[in-house]
């Protein structure tokens, strides 16, 4: 692996960490409502780094928080998060960076605005939700119905973050295209 | 960083990582498949009396479980509404005491202590040229980051409060992840320039 694969590994891993401690972002279209940004940190991995890179950077996130950091949203962390209801999203961050970095690549011909949206929406909603729903199912005994409902409230604002990452990932790609390395060789 | 790492040292920092890691995976397979709501509610009252005996600092960790509550009040909910409560307790009581066990191993066991014990996990990895030493930049790395990110993350919102009197938020995003960028490129320059991530699974 390259010296600077590996360097972007843990940045990205210490971006998702960093989104999870900071003073929540207040986003207007949510009325006012406090979300952590932290699922933005899965898309964000994907859509910047590609599939592989971005799904090693949760890898690593996960380790390092199974090490002991408190490196989630609200300074949780631990071997606990692990035995939660919700470590079916844990998992799930993996595979959606997976995904949308994999989709990145896809549409790599088609504008940036476009392509890291349908990635950040196929990869950090519906990839992310399918795990975390089946391990909510699989943790609680609720039926896969039950589990949905739980997890439908989280859906609006993973929408609107999933507008930000296109955002972002447009912005940086004018300000520094090579950057976008989801889409590079 | 805060740690969730207990410093005074108890009966339970004794036992080696591995112990104290074989022991909970072993506890939770075997209490995975029980539905049996006396053996749950003893599963948590020895928990509890599990951090009784290390002391006040354990005792005021359990509060960290505050954030779940909402959950487990909307899963009673759900199985109370199928007309199954008592599964609903079992399955609260046993996410309960599972993630308060887990936690007992984090508090008591240094992260490096840690890392120790799950290399042998780790030594596949060698198997597909990812040296061990390479995932242990990696933490190392990833943890000074945060710190840095921190204050790079500051240092825009001054910036942006100076311009519009108003916090950043998410605005300042794009800049972030150029300038987190940027930083990689030196970082990975200063690495490359000291020979590189190591490769070979020999220290």
């Amino acid at each position: 692996m390259k010296d600077r694969s590996l360097v972007q590994i843990a940045l990205y891993a210490a971006i998702f960490a960093v989104l999870g401690l900071l003073p929540r972002f207040d986003i207007p279209l949510a009325g006012g409502v406090p979300i952590t940004a932290q699922s933005m940190g899965a898309m964000l991995a994907g859509v910047m780094l590609g599939g592989w890179r971005g799904a090693l950077a949760i890898i690593l996130l996960l380790f390092v928080v199974a090490l002991g950091a408190p490196l989630l949203a609200g300074g949780r962390g631990g071997l606990g998060v692990f035995f939660s209801p919700s470590v079916g999203f844990l998992f799930g961050w993996v595979a959606a960076a997976f995904v949308a970095g994999l989709l990145m690549r896809v549409l790599r011909n088609q504008p940036v605005f476009a392509s890291a949206l349908v990635a950040s929406v196929v990869g950090g909603i519906v990839v992310l939700y399918a795990f975390g729903i089946v391990g909510m199912s699989l943790m609680t005994n609720l039926s896969l119905l039950d589990a949905t409902k739980a997890c439908l409230i989280f859906i609006p604002g993973d929408t609107i973050k999933a507008v930000l990452v296109a955002l972002v990932a447009q912005t940086v790609a004018r300000g520094m295209p090579e950057a976008l390395l989801s889409r590079s060789a | 960083m805060i740690s969730l790492y207990l410093a005074e040292r108890t009966w339970l920092h004794g036992i080696p990582a591995g112990w104290k890691l074989i022991a909970l995976a072993l506890i939770s397979l075997a209490m995975t498949p029980l539905d049996n709501l006396p053996i749950m509610v003893a599963l948590n009252v020895a928990t509890l009396a599990l951090y009784a005996s290390l002391g006040r600092a354990a005792m005021a960790q359990i509060a960290l479980l505050r954030p779940m509550w909402p959950l487990f009040a909307i899963l009673l909910a759900l199985h109370w509404w199928n007309g199954d409560i008592r599964l609903g307790l079992i399955v609260s009581l046993r996410i309960l005491a599972m993630m308060l066990l887990a936690n007992a191993v984090t508090m008591t066991t240094r992260m490096d202590a840690m890392m120790d014990a799950i290399e042998p996990v780790l030594t596949p990895l060698g198997w597909i040229g990812l040296s061990p030493r390479a995932v242990a930049l990696a933490v190392a790395m990833m943890i000074r980051f945060v710190p840095l990110l921190f204050a790079l993350w500051e240092a825009l919102n001054e910036a942006y409060r100076a311009r519009t009197g108003k916090r950043g938020g998410w605005r300042l995003l794009s800049a972030f992840c150029i300038q987190t960028l940027r930083l990689s490129h030196h970082t990975a320059e200063a690495l490359a320039a000291r020979g590189g991530a190591p490769r070979g699974p020999r220290r």
